[in-house]
């Protein structure tokens, strides 16, 4: 374990319903760098971020978060451990009955009594950080997809946590508003020295800005190292993985019986 | 028992357990809650000021109905001076609180359940328990203690104008007399009949918005589990207040 990994996963097995997510995981994610976790659809990876912020236990193993045992904490800890966390969810997961500024502002009126003066303005710097302080009165369904992501990206960073968790921060953004995410996030990242964990199958957005990567695949770290280091990388899966095929050690096709006996059955 | 009763009375004992449970962490949840009134009033709201209507209209036409009924009944015994006293005990004690919980179920149990669940399928919850704010106590508390408080207040201004209903059909298109009707009817009600069914709402009040919360809160998080659970609502809501109705009638007897 690196002497910095504010979080550090220690050989973790999860199984749901007896089918094994993770056999073995090692991640670590170091103090002010972002740290990218890749894999296909279905390695777990969402599964992980909720191991990390408490929501399930790992059924062995440590997952360590600021050097405390996740698997260990009371629910008041657990909490405190949280408010030290952002974390960006793939569809923003707003609140839907409060408008924008409610949103960005929901964290601070919940876990602290500032005057309402300084509420506005936290909430206007950070609205105005990912460029929507002019959308600040509407409510969460007028917004776009990539506009809801930005406003939780707003809204993750209201309490200048120490750890940012992202969870697929790219997926179904139009090329402007994925660009606008992707510096976001390494100048959060640069600005606030803020340590990032960011889960992805967006190979060359998150090499772009990661400084250390890890791919897994069927529950476990492929390999791991900068995106140059996976770039060289000969092993099978990261080059089926980074070049996308569907040929390799990770399978396209579900399993099934052979294709010519299933067409040719007899229809059930 | 076969395989497949053994199964189903295993579930039905663990949903019971579940709801148990959840119950106990609501009610723990609610003590915290208290102090933010302002959630609980937007909920009071919600459950009471928007059913407001649908409780107005369905009180009229049963004390219409009431009046209609009870007149025609009494008047084979020749007894018109009692409809008053029939009307309102009728009212208070049974269809009062019944009716309206299974109003109250239809209208505002289906809306909790379904925007809880929504929330649930949308990551609404779980984004609250990641920024540290515990959905019981923001989301579920404030819902199931605006419906228990809404429910009484509900039940009472059905009753108000169940009465005038039957005083309308009764009095001014029946004939009966003025004076009669209300004399009977405050000399005939006693206390005892008020508190039976002050009671019986607040006991349906609290069973269907608990109902209505956990089947939201537990609510498979896709269309047609949300959908399920808002069917179920309804159903587990009717089903316990006429049980819960007996169970009560026959305690105060």
């Amino acid at each position: 374990m690196p002497d910095d990994a504010v979080i550090d996963v220690r050989g973790v097995h999860y199984a749901v319903d007896g089918r094994p997510i993770f056999s073995g995981l090692d991640i670590a994610a170091r103090r002010g760098l972002i740290t990218a976790v890749m894999g296909p659809s279905g390695t777990g990876k969402t599964t992980l971020l909720r191991l990390i912020t408490g929501q399930i236990y790992a059924d062995r193993g440590v997952v360590s978060v600021f050097g405390r045992d996740v698997g260990t904490l009371g629910s008041r800890e657990l909490y405190a451990t949280r408010q030290r966390m952002g974390m960006l969810f793939q569809n923003g997961a707003l609140l839907t009955d409060i408008d924008v500024f409610e949103n960005v502002a929901f964290p601070v009126r919940q876990h602290t009594d500032l005057p309402e003066p300084l509420i506005r303005t936290l909430v206007l710097t950070k609205l105005e950080a990912v460029g929507l302080r002019g959308a600040a009165h509407l409510m969460p369904g007028e917004l776009s997809g990539g506009m809801a992501r930005r406003v939780a990206l707003a809204r993750a960073i209201v309490m200048d946590p120490e750890v940012l968790i992202y969870d697929e921060p790219f997926v179904g953004l139009d090329p402007i508003s994925l660009g606008v995410i992707l510096r976001l996030i390494k100048q959060m990242n640069d600005a606030l020295k803020i340590t990032s964990i960011v889960v992805s199958h967006d190979v060359h957005e998150i090499a772009s800005i990661a400084d250390y990567s890890y791919l897994l695949s069927e529950g476990r770290v492929v390999d791991s190292g900068t995106p140059a280091e996976l770039a060289r990388s000969d092993s099978p899966t990261v080059r089926q993985f980074m070049t996308g095929g569907a040929e390799g050690p990770v399978r396209f096709h579900y399993p099934a019986k052979d294709y010519a006996a299933e067409l040719l059955e007899s229809p059930r | 028992m076969s395989a497949a009763s053994k199964t189903g009375v295993m579930e039905a004992v663990r949903k019971t357990g579940v709801t148990g449970l959840f119950f106990v962490r609501l009610l723990g949840a609610c003590i915290p809650a208290l102090a933010r009134p302002k959630l609980i009033i937007a909920q009071i709201y919600n459950a009471g000021a928007r059913s407001l209507i649908i409780i107005m209209l369905s009180g009229l036409f049963t004390g219409m109905v009431l009046g209609l009924q009870g007149y025609e009944l009494l008047n084979r015994f020749g007894a018109t001076e009692a409809l008053g006293t029939a009307a309102a005990l009728a009212l208070l004690k049974e269809l009062g609180p019944v009716l309206t919980s299974l109003l109250f179920a239809g209208r505002a149990g289906t809306a909790l359940t379904s925007e809880i669940g929504l929330m649930r399928a949308t990551d609404q919850l779980t984004a609250m328990e990641v920024m540290a704010v515990d959905p019981l106590r923001y989301v579920a508390a404030p819902r199931f203690l605006g419906g228990l408080i809404a429910m009484p207040l509900l039940t009472a201004i059905f009753n108000g104008i169940g009465l005038f209903g039957a005083q309308l059909v009764g009095v001014q298109m029946l004939g009966v007399d003025h004076g009669t009707f209300w004399s009977q009817t405050q000399s005939a009600v006693a206390l005892k009949d008020v508190t039976e069914g002050i009671v019986k709402s607040v006991v349906f009040g609290a069973v269907v918005s608990l109902i209505a919360v956990n089947e939201g809160y537990h609510a498979d998080p896709t269309a047609e589990g949300v959908g399920l659970a808002t069917t179920r609502t309804v159903v587990a809501s009717s089903v316990m207040t006429l049980l819960l109705d007996y169970v009560l009638t026959a305690a105060f007897m």
